[in-house]
C-alpha cells in the first residue's frame, strides 16, 4: 500500500508539519494532571487552559500557512508513523474541513475552560475536571484531523471515553453514573456499525484511508450503500440521532460546561463530520445512504423539537434542541457539497450560539443554587443582565431571527432541502417552527414574568471568568453566520476539501417562498409562547398536560421502548445463559464425572482425598499408556 | 547451530526455585523477584537479536533424549513463540510482586517458601511449552504445567480452592490424554514415511516439528487417520483455551486461585491452548483443519457472544472475568482459523495484549478482594472516592477488556475481525458472517465492564468499604508497567506485529491457504 503523503506529493512543511502538536499539548496536560494527582490541584485548571490555548495557537497558526497557498493545496498530509503494518499509515490531513473543526473544538473548548475555572471553583476535584476536558480535546482534534477511519475510530472512541468520564464526573450519583454507562453502551452500538463499515471498505477498497478512497474508482453499489449506512449507525449514535439519540439527555448528568462543550458543540457534531467527511465516497447526492441520512435528519429535527417543548428542566430542553439543530446539520449533509458547506456553516454556529446558551444555562444555575427546573426560575433578567442579554441573543440566533448567525445557517439548509427533496425541506421548515416556541418558551420562563423563586434563592450575576466567555460566544451567534454564508465564503473554501466546484456561489434567498414562511412560523410559535409563558402565569408544578405533552416529556417514549426491547429481554437472556451454564454445561460434566467415578453424588461433594486419588489414577494411566505405546510403537 | 539461550532461559529459573527451597524464609520473595527480572533481561536480549525474516526457528538447540524413539530435547522459537515467552517473562515478575502476600493467607497448608518456587517452576515450563520444537517434549511441558498450577490453586486459594483445583487438573489430564494419543499416532505415522532414495525418512520415526513439516512437502497423513489426530489435538488444546463448550472449568479455577495465579492461568498457560492450534492443528494437519474450520468457527463465535452474556450475569468479579476471557479466547481461536494473514497476526497478537489486559485486571481485581475480603460485587460501591487510584487500574484495565481504541487489544481485536471478514481462504461469506456476529461482542463488553464498574467504584461509597486503603508503593509498581505496555502498544503495535509477520505468513504457507495475502507478502519479504 502506498503511503498517503507520497499520494498527496507532499508531506506538509511549516507549522502544518507540527499539527500533532494540536493533540499532543491537550493530551499531556491530561496525562499531568491525572498522574500528578492531588499535587497538581493548586494550578491543574491554569495548565489544563494554557493547553488548550496552545492547541488554539496552532491551528490559528495553521490556517494562517493555508490561506497562504493555492487553494487546491490546501489538503496537506502529515505522515506520523506506520500504526499497523500494510493496513494503517497513521497521519494527519490538514484541510478546510479539519482545520474549520480544529479552530471550533479548540477555539470553543477553550472558552469553555475558561469559563469551568469559575463554574467548577467549589468543586473540590476541579483538577480531575480539567484533565477529562483536556482528554477530551486531544481526543476530538485526532478524530477530526486522522487522515484515515481507523485513526478517526481511535479519537471516536476517545471522545466517548472522555464524555463517560464527564458524564459520570459526580460518580456518587447513582444517576449520573447510570446515565455515563447508558451513553457510552447506547455510543457503542453505533461504534458497531463504524466497525463492520471498515471491515466492508478494507474488503472492498483494501484502503482505510481518506487518500486511498479518493483514488479508488467507487461506484454506487448494493456494498458501497451497505458501508455507508454502516456508517451512519455510527454517526447516529455519535450524533443523538433516532433511533440512537435517548442518552443524550440523560447525559445533562455531567456539569453544565461539559454539555456546553461536548454535547452540544463539539463531540455530538462528530456523527456529522463523519458523513461530511466520508460524503464524496458513500454519501454522494441522490444515493441511498444520504436520502436514508435525510429521513434521519428530518425524523431526529422534529422529534428533538417536540421533546424541547415539554421539558421544564433547562438543560434537557437545550438537549432536545441540540438533537433537533443536529437532525438539520444531518438533513443538510445529504444534499451534496452545498449540503455540506450549510451543514458544518450551521455546526459552526450552532456550536456558537448552543455553547452560548448551555453556558449561560449554567450561569442561572450557579445563581440559583443548582436548580434547573425552569418552573422555579421566572424574572431573573434584571438580577443578571449579562447572561440574560448573551442568552437571548443565542436564543435569536438559534430561532433564526433575521441577520443572526442562525438565520443564514439553517436557511441555507432548508432552502436546499426544499431544492432537491420538498417534503424533507418543508418539514424542516416546520421544525423551524417548533423551534420559535420552545426556545421562547425558555426564555419566557427564565428571564421574564413573575419570580417563582425557592426561598433561599439569591440570584447574582456570575464573575467574569464566566461572564466574559459568555460574550464572546454571543458575538460568534451574531456574526458568524453572516461571515460564512454570505459570498459563498464557507461554500468555497470547503469546496476542494468535500469535491464542490469552487467557483460556485449557493443562492441564497431570504424573500422566497420557504425563506418568509419559515420566519413566519417562527413568529407564529414565539407568539404563541408568549401567550402561554408570557402573558399567562407559569405555574410552579407542571399542569398533567394532554397525552402529547407526555408523549413528549418521556422522550417520545424512547427509554420505554428501548427497556422493553432491548433491556429486558437482555436481562432474561443474561439469567438464562448463567443458569444453563451453572446447570446445564456444568452439570452436565460433573454429572458425568460423578458418575465414572462411582459416585452417586455431586463432583462438589467428593471428598478431596477421594478425587485426588482418582486423578492421580489418571496420571498413573496416563503413563502407563504412554509406555506401552512407546514399546509397541515401532512396530 | 547450536543456541544455549533456550535452555538457558529454563535453567536459570529452575535453578532458582531449587534456591528458593533451600533459603532463608526472608529471602525467597526477593531470590523469586530476583531470578524472574534475569529471566526478563535474557529474554529482552533474545528479543533484540531475534532476526525477523531470517530463519523461521532461531535459537535453536538440540540434544537427544531418547534416540530409540528419536525423541530430542528439541528447543527453538519462532516469531509466534518469541512474544508468547515474551509474555510469559514479564509478566512473571509482575505477578511475583502482586502476589507478595498472597501466600501469607493462614489457611495455606505450604510454606511462603513453596508457593515462590512453584512460581519459578512454573515459569521454567511455560518458557518450555513455548520453546519446544519437539512433540513430545511440548507434552511433557503441557501437562508438566498442571502440578504447580494445581498446587497454586488446590493449597492458596479461596474457598472452594480443592473442588477448582481437582476440576482444573481432571480437565485437562483429560485433554492431555487424547493428545498423547494423537502424538504418538503421529509419530507412528512418521516411522512408515519412505524418502526418494526407498529408505525410511526418519528410521526411528521423528517427533521433530521443523523436520515433520519439511517432510510433509513430500509426504502424506492419510485423511481418516489425519482427521482423527487433529481431534486429538484440537480437543486437548480447546479445553486449555478453553473454548466454549469446555469451559466451565476456568470459572472455577480462576475464582479460587489467588489473583496472581489467575493471572497466570488465563494470561499464560490458557494461550498454550489457542497457541498449539495455531502451531500444531494448523501445520501438522492442514487438510484436517479446513475440513473443521466451520465447526471452530461456529464454536468461536459462539464463545464469544455467549462468553460474554454470561459475564454480563455473573455476581463474583473473578469469575466475571474469567468468563470475559472465554468471549476473548473465541476471537482468538476465530482468527486463527479464518486463516488470513492479519487474522491471524491479530489473533497472535491477541495472546499477547489479551495477557496484559486480563492480566491487569485480575491483579486490580484481587487488590480489591484483598483489602475487602470478599469477591462479590454486591459487596462493594463508591471505591473511586476512598481509593482513587486503585479504582483508576480498575477502570483502566477494564477499558482495556473492552478494547478501548488506543489500548493495545483494540488493535488485535480490530485486526481478527477484519481478517476474518476479508478472509478469502473459504470464498466470501461465511466468515464475512462470523465476523459481524462477533462484532457484537464490543457492545457487549462495554455492558459487562461497565456494569461492574458502575457498582464497584461509583455510587455512594459503601460503609464496609470507607476505610479502604489506596494503591500501596508496591501495587504501584504492578500496575505501572503493565499500563505502560497496555497504552504503548496500543499506539505502537509495529514492533511486536514485525515480529510475528514473518512467522504467520510461514505458517499459512505451510497450510496451503489460497489466500492472495500469502502470496504476496511471501514473496515480497
Amino acid at each position: 500500500m502506498e503511503n498517503p503523503a507520497q499520494i498527496l506529493g507532499n508531506t506538509a512543511g511549516g507549522v502544518i508539519g507540527f499539527s500533532w502538536l494540536m493533540i499532543a499539548l491537550p493530551l499531556v496536560g491530561a496525562a499531568i494532571l491525572l498522574i500528578g494527582g492531588r499535587r497538581t490541584n493548586k494550578w491543574g485548571h491554569l495548565l489544563g487552559v494554557a493547553m488548550s490555548l496552545g492547541a488554539f495557537v496552532v491551528a490559528v497558526l495553521a490556517l494562517v500557512q493555508l490561506l497562504g497557498l493555492d487553494p487546491e493545496q490546501r489538503r496537506q498530509a502529515v505522515h506520523l508513523y506506520e500504526f499497523i503494518p500494510g493496513m494503517v499509515d497513521m497521519g494527519l490531513l490538514v484541510d478546510q474541513l479539519s482545520i474549520s473543526f480544529a479552530l471550533l473544538i479548540t477555539g470553543v473548548g477553550s472558552l469553555i475552560h475558561i469559563y469551568s475555572i469559575g463554574y467548577m471553583s467549589h468543586d473540590p476535584e476541579r483538577r480531575r475536571f480539567f484533565a477529562y476536558l483536556n482528554l477530551f480535546v486531544a481526543a476530538m482534534l485526532l478524530l477530526v484531523l486522522a487522515d484515515n477511519y481507523v485513526g478517526l475510530f481511535i479519537g471516536w472512541e476517545g471522545v466517548g471515553l472522555a464524555s463517560y468520564l464527564l458524564i459520570g464526573f459526580w460518580y456518587f450519583k447513582p444517576s449520573a453514573a447510570v446515565a455515563a454507562k447508558k451513553a457510552f453502551i447506547v455510543n457503542r452500538v453505533g461504534d458497531f456499525g463504524l466497525l463492520v463499515g471498515m471491515f466492508v471498505m478494507w474488503t472492498t477498497f483494501g484502503t482505510l484511508s481518506f487518500a486511498g478512497l479518493g483514488d479508488a474508482t467507487i461506484e454506487q453499489n448494493g456494498t458501497v450503500t451497505a458501508i455507508g449506512l454502516l456508517l451512519l449507525l455510527g454517526a447516529c449514535g455519535k450524533s443523538a440521532q433516532l433511533p440512537l439519540q435517548s442518552w443524550l439527555l440523560d447525559a445533562m448528568e455531567g456539569p453544565t460546561p461539559v454539555s456546553a462543550l461536548i454535547h452540544a458543540a463539539t463531540m455530538v457534531t462528530a456523527g456529522v463530520y463523519l458523513v461530511v467527511r466520508s460524503g464524496a465516497f458513500f454519501f454522494p447526492l441522490g444515493s441511498t445512504a444520504a436520502l436514508v441520512a435525510g429521513i434521519v435528519g428530518t425524523a431526529t429535527l422534529l422529534a428533538g423539537a417536540i421533546i424541547g417543548c415539554a421539558k421544564d428542566d433547562i438543560k434537557k430542553g437545550l438537549a432536545g434542541s441540540t438533537m433537533s439543530q443536529i437532525g438539520y446539520m444531518m438533513l443538510g449533509a445529504a444534499f451534496g457539497p452545498v449540503g455540506y458547506a450549510f451543514a458544518i456553516g450551521h455546526l459552526i454556529t450552532h456550536g456558537f450560539f448552543k455553547a452560548d446558551m448551555f453556558l449561560g444555562a449554567g450561569s442561572v444555575m450557579h445563581a440559583m443554587n443548582d436548580e434547573v427546573d425552569m418552573r422555579k426560575y421566572g424574572g431573573l433578567f434584571s438580577k443578571m443582565k449579562v447572561t440574560a442579554i448573551t442568552f437571548i441573543i443565542g436564543y435569536l440566533a438559534i430561532i433564526g431571527f433575521p441577520l443572526l448567525s442562525g438565520y443564514f445557517t439553517k436557511d441555507g439548509i432548508i432552502e436546499t432541502a426544499i431544492e432537491h427533496n420538498p417534503v424533507m425541506g418543508w418539514l424542516a421548515v416546520a421544525g423551524a417552527g417548533l423551534t420559535g416556541f420552545y426556545m421562547s418558551r425558555m426564555i419566557f420562563m427564565t428571564f421574564f414574568g413573575k419570580a417563582r423563586w425557592d426561598k433561599d434563592a439569591h440570584p447574582h450575576e456570575s464573575p467574569a471568568v464566566m461572564t466574559v466567555p459568555l460574550i464572546i460566544l454571543s458575538i460568534g451567534a451574531i456574526g458568524l453566520g453572516a461571515f460564512l454564508v454570505l459570498g459563498g465564503r464557507l461554500y468555497q473554501w470547503l469546496a476542494p476539501a468535500v469535491g464542490g466546484a469552487r467557483d460556485f456561489v449557493p443562492a441564497f434567498h431570504p424573500f422566497s417562498v420557504p425563506g418568509l414562511s419559515t420566519l413566519a412560523l417562527v413568529a407564529v410559535g414565539v407568539v404563541i409562547a408568549w401567550f402561554k409563558y408570557g402573558k399567562a402565569e407559569v405555574p410552579v408544578t407542571a399542569p398533567r398536560g394532554s397525552f402529547l405533552t407526555t408523549f413528549a416529556r418521556r422522550d417520545l417514549y424512547g427509554d420505554a421502548l428501548n427497556e422493553s426491547l432491548f433491556m429486558r429481554p437482555g436481562q432474561w437472556l443474561t439469567r438464562l445463559a448463567v443458569f444453563f451454564d451453572n446447570r446445564g454445561i456444568d452439570g452436565l460434566v460433573n454429572g458425568l464425572a460423578a458418575t465414572i467415578g462411582g459416585s452417586s453424588g455431586r463432583l462438589r461433594r467428593v471428598q478431596t482425598g477421594f478425587a485426588r486419588t482418582y486423578a492421580l489414577s489418571i496420571l498413573f494411566g496416563a503413563a502407563l499408556l504412554t509406555g506401552a505405546l512407546l514399546l509397541v510403537g515401532n512396530l | 547451530m547450536t543456541s544455549l539461550w533456550l535452555p538457558l532461559l529454563i535453567a536459570v529459573p529452575v535453578v532458582g526455585a531449587v534456591v528458593v527451597g533451600v533459603a532463608p524464609k526472608s529471602a525467597a520473595k526477593w531470590l523469586t523477584l530476583a531470578t524472574s527480572l534475569v529471566v526478563l533481561a535474557l529474554t529482552l536480549v533474545m528479543a533484540f537479536q531475534f532476526k525477523p525474516g531470517g530463519e523461521r526457528f532461531q535459537f535453536v538447540f538440540e540434544a537427544d533424549w531418547i534416540p530409540a524413539f528419536g525423541v530430542k530435547f528439541g528447543l527453538g522459537v519462532d516469531g509466534i513463540a518469541l512474544v508468547l515467552i515474551g509474555l510469559t517473562a514479564v509478566l512473571t515478575p509482575i505477578v511475583i510482586a502482586a502476589s507478595w502476600h498472597d501466600a501469607d493467607a493462614p489457611h495455606a497448608k505450604y510454606s511462603v517458601k513453596t508457593y515462590f518456587a512453584l512460581m519459578l517452576a512454573l515459569l521454567a515450563m511455560m518458557v518450555g511449552v513455548f520453546a519446544a520444537t519437539d512433540i513430545f517434549l511440548f507434552y511433557v511441558f503441557f501437562e508438566a504445567m498442571l502440578i504447580p498450577m494445581y498446587f497454586m490453586i488446590g493449597s492458596y486459594g479461596g474457598a472452594q480452592r480443592s473442588y477448582a483445583a481437582i476440576k482444573f487438573l481432571l480437565y485437562s489430564l483429560f485433554g492431555g490424554l487424547l493428545m498423547l494419543v494423537a502424538v504418538i499416532g503421529l509419530y507412528v505415522v512418521t516411522t512408515s514415511w519412505v524418502g526418494g532414495d526407498g529408505q525410511p525418512l526418519f528410521a526411528n520415526g521423528t517427533f521433530m516439528f521443523p523436520d515433520i513439516i519439511e517432510a510433509l512437502k513430500t509426504q502424506t497423513i492419510d485423511s481418516g487417520t489425519a482427521k482423527w489426530l487433529f481431534a486429538g489435538f484440537f480437543i486437548a488444546f480447546a479445553i486449555k483455551a478453553p473454548l466454549v463448550p469446555f469451559h466451565t472449568w476456568l470459572p472455577d479455577a480462576a475464582a479460587q486461585a489467588p489473583a496472581g495465579a489467575a493471572v497466570l492461568l488465563v494470561g499464560v498457560l490458557d494461550k498454550v491452548g489457542t497457541y498449539g492450534m495455531l502451531r500444531f492443528c494448523l501445520e501438522l494437519f492442514p487438510e484436517a483443519s479446513k475440513w473443521a474450520t466451520p465447526l471452530v468457527i461456529v464454536l468461536s463465535v459462539v464463545g464469544i457472544i455467549y462468553g460474554a452474556i454470561v459475564a454480563i450475569g455473573q455476581t463474583d468479579m473473578k469469575r466475571l472475568i474469567a468468563y470475559t476471557s472465554i468471549s476473548h479466547f473465541g476471537f482468538i481461536a476465530m482468527g486463527v482459523f479464518a486463516m488470513s494473514q492479519t487474522a491471524q497476526e491479530g489473533a497472535t497478537l491477541y495472546m499477547v495484549n489479551h495477557g496484559f489486559a486480563t492480566g491487569m485486571l485480575f491483579l486490580a481485581a484481587g487488590f480489591l478482594i484483598a483489602r475487602r475480603g470478599s469477591p462479590y460485587i454486591a459487596d462493594y460501591g463508591g471505591v473511586q472516592k476512598v481509593a482513587p487510584l486503585l479504582a483508576g487500574a480498575f477502570f483502566i484495565a477494564g477499558l482495556a477488556g473492552l478494547s478501548l481504541p488506543g489500548l493495545s487489544s483494540f488493535v488485535s481485536e480490530f485486526m481478527v475481525m477484519i481478517g476474518t471478514y476479508s478472509s478469502t481462504a473459504f470464498g466470501s461469506g461465511a466468515l464475512a458472517v462470523a465476523a459481524i456476529v462477533s462484532a457484537l461482542a464490543v457492545i457487549l463488553a462495554a455492558v459487562y465492564i461497565l456494569w461492574m464498574v458502575q457498582r464497584t467504584l461509583h455510587g455512594p461509597t459503601a460503609e464496609s468499604v470507607s476505610g479502604m486503603k489506596d494503591l500501596s508503593k508496591r501495587e504501584l509498581w504492578v500496575v505501572a508497567p503493565l499500563l505502560a505496555l497496555i497504552i504503548g502498544f496500543g499506539f505502537f503495535p509495529k514492533p511486536l506485529l514485525d515480529i510475528i509477520r514473518p512467522a504467520v505468513t510461514d505458517t499459512l504457507v505451510n497450510v496451503k491457504v489460497d489466500n492472495p495475502a500469502v502470496a504476496e507478502k511471501g514473496a515480497g519479504e
